[in-house]
């Protein structure tokens, strides 16, 4: 047994949502300068060029990069031998929620997290969306995303038929960003689910999502893949802020499972330009 | 130097007479006074109108914009403003522009009737940069709350603006700027139908 304190958590939740609120992760952040350096379309140029400008604001003035500061989803990966104290939080997820609360009021972060049907505002971003998984081992990962909602709700899915196969896949998800990349402030960061049931592909594309950052360059059989179909997708023209040019998408992740004989299904998990995403390990 | 060659002034609120030279594509800077308002407070406003009462601020030839700000850190006018997707108010906008409302401003695509809409009265819709909202913050010189405090982020808000950037997406000839965008590429890259 290994022990963490709750309120360490709760600390250390409240000062990453924060964080990645005003600063995006390294890769992403590179990949954007990139895309701003060789535009050659005038307005999509001006597109990249505000962004390249609003990650200094935002860093310098210690705003949120976006307005909307997203509906956070977090990631916990918590080890079978952690024994956590109460010492505040009475559990895990208390302390998680304590701590968005805290980064909501702290960060000045707007609360965006209202009842479905009457509308009515929570007021501190709480309850954020939580998925607990436990791994061997007694190390505690959470991984924090803040998701903004004009992306989330270009969310794909669909139940192909096995005959489909990749082309199908590939056919799903260039339909999915024709339709929606435009609302979905591009240039774009897709995470695709392929396999298991309707709710774990979607599961699946989020955390592709949330991992697009840290992905190791290996050949493999996805990666191919992934580099091929965002070119496919950037030889559509729909550009950064849809003003046309080449930088509609910039990286591509996909996670797949194994799913059952009669089925294909495919999730997109689509994230605006400022994907906002971090981790830390107790 | 382009950008000084290719971007128009305007001035809120206004006539139609300051729309004259604009096309789709333009890059403009805002002057003047223009009004926040998104989801809720559009649901709201229209119910008004239907019930003939006031309504929180004057429509005629005003401009409104699709946002939702984050709350403002002492000593700053207002938090981080960029735009929120326009298409949410696309049911709402047409009885708002029937009712004066002389341009939006928000980002992405919007329905063909909004399109129609400003053509036939003589509005815009304009583009302002997606997620740049701590850079835009230093084109708001002044927030005033004035209707629906209870919606807290989607409150109606006054804000004074100067040299706010925006580009044209819909002009007063209801050309849409996206459309012709989506004639270029609608047709390419897809496996064919057999896929």
């Amino acid at each position: 047994m290994r022990k963490i304190s709750l309120k360490r958590v709760e600390t250390q939740v409240a000062s990453l949502a924060v964080a990645i609120n005003r600063r995006l992760p390294g890769r992403v952040k590179k990949s954007l300068l990139e895309a701003c350096r060789k535009e050659k379309v005038s307005l999509a140029r001006s597109y990249l060029e505000a962004i390249r400008r609003n990650l200094e604001a935002a860093e310098r003035l210690r705003l949120p990069i976006c307005q909307d500061t997203g509906l956070f989803t977090i990631f916990v990966h918590c080890g079978e031998k952690v024994h956590f104290i109460p010492d505040g939080p009475e559990d895990l997820e208390e302390a998680i929620q304590n701590g968005i609360r805290k980064a909501t009021k702290n960060g000045w972060l707007r609360p965006s997290v209202v009842d479905p049907l009457t509308r009515a505002n929570t007021g501190d971003n709480t309850p954020s969306v939580v998925h607990f998984s436990l791994t061997p081992g007694d190390r505690l990962r959470l991984t924090v995303m803040a998701k903004g909602f004009g992306s989330e709700n270009a969310s794909s899915l669909a139940m192909l038929p096995p005959a489909a196969g990749w082309p199908g896949i590939e056919d799903f998800v260039i339909q999915s960003v024709k339709k929606s990349a435009i609302n979905s402030c591009p240039p774009l960061f897709l995470g695709i689910g392929i396999g298991g049931t309707a709710e774990k592909a979607c599961l699946l594309a989020k955390i592709a999502l949330a991992e697009i950052d840290n992905v190791s360059p290996v050949t493999s059989f996805f990666s191919i893949r992934e580099q091929r179909l965002k070119r496919k997708i950037n030889q559509l023209g729909i550009g950064a802020g849809g003003f046309g040019g080449e930088h509609t998408v910039l990286a591509i992740h996909i996670k797949s499972a194994p799913t059952h004989l009669a089925g294909l299904p495919v999730a997109v998990s689509f994230s605006c330009w400022a994907h906002r995403v971090g981790h830390f390990v107790l | 130097m382009e950008k000084k060659k290719n971007c128009y002034l305007l001035n809120f609120p206004s006539g139609p007479e300051q729309f004259t030279a604009l096309k789709i594509g333009d890059k403009v800077e805002i002057n003047g006074e223009i009004y926040v308002a998104r989801d809720t407070a559009h649901k709201r406003m229209i119910e008004t109108l239907h019930q003939g009462k006031p309504l929180p601020f004057p429509l005629k030839n005003a401009l409104i914009f699709y946002m939702g700000p984050s709350p403002s850190p002492p000593g700053m006018v207002i938090g981080s403003c960029g735009p929120t997707t326009s298409s949410r108010m696309d049911t709402m906008t047409v009885e708002l522009l029937a009712n004066g409302l002389r341009a939006t401003m928000g980002k992405g695509r919007r329905a063909a009737a909004v399109a129609q809409a400003c053509r036939k009265y003589q509005a815009i819709y304009l583009v302002t940069y997606g997620g740049c909202g701590a850079f835009l913050h230093r084109f708001v010189t002044e927030c005033v709350l004035i209707a629906y405090p209870d919606l807290g982020p989607e409150a109606v808000y006054r804000l004074k603006v100067r040299r706010f950037p925006a580009v044209v997406a819909i002009d007063s000839a209801g050309r849409d700027f996206y459309e012709e965008k989506e004639k270029e590429y609608n047709g390419k890259g897809a496996h064919s139908s057999t896929g």
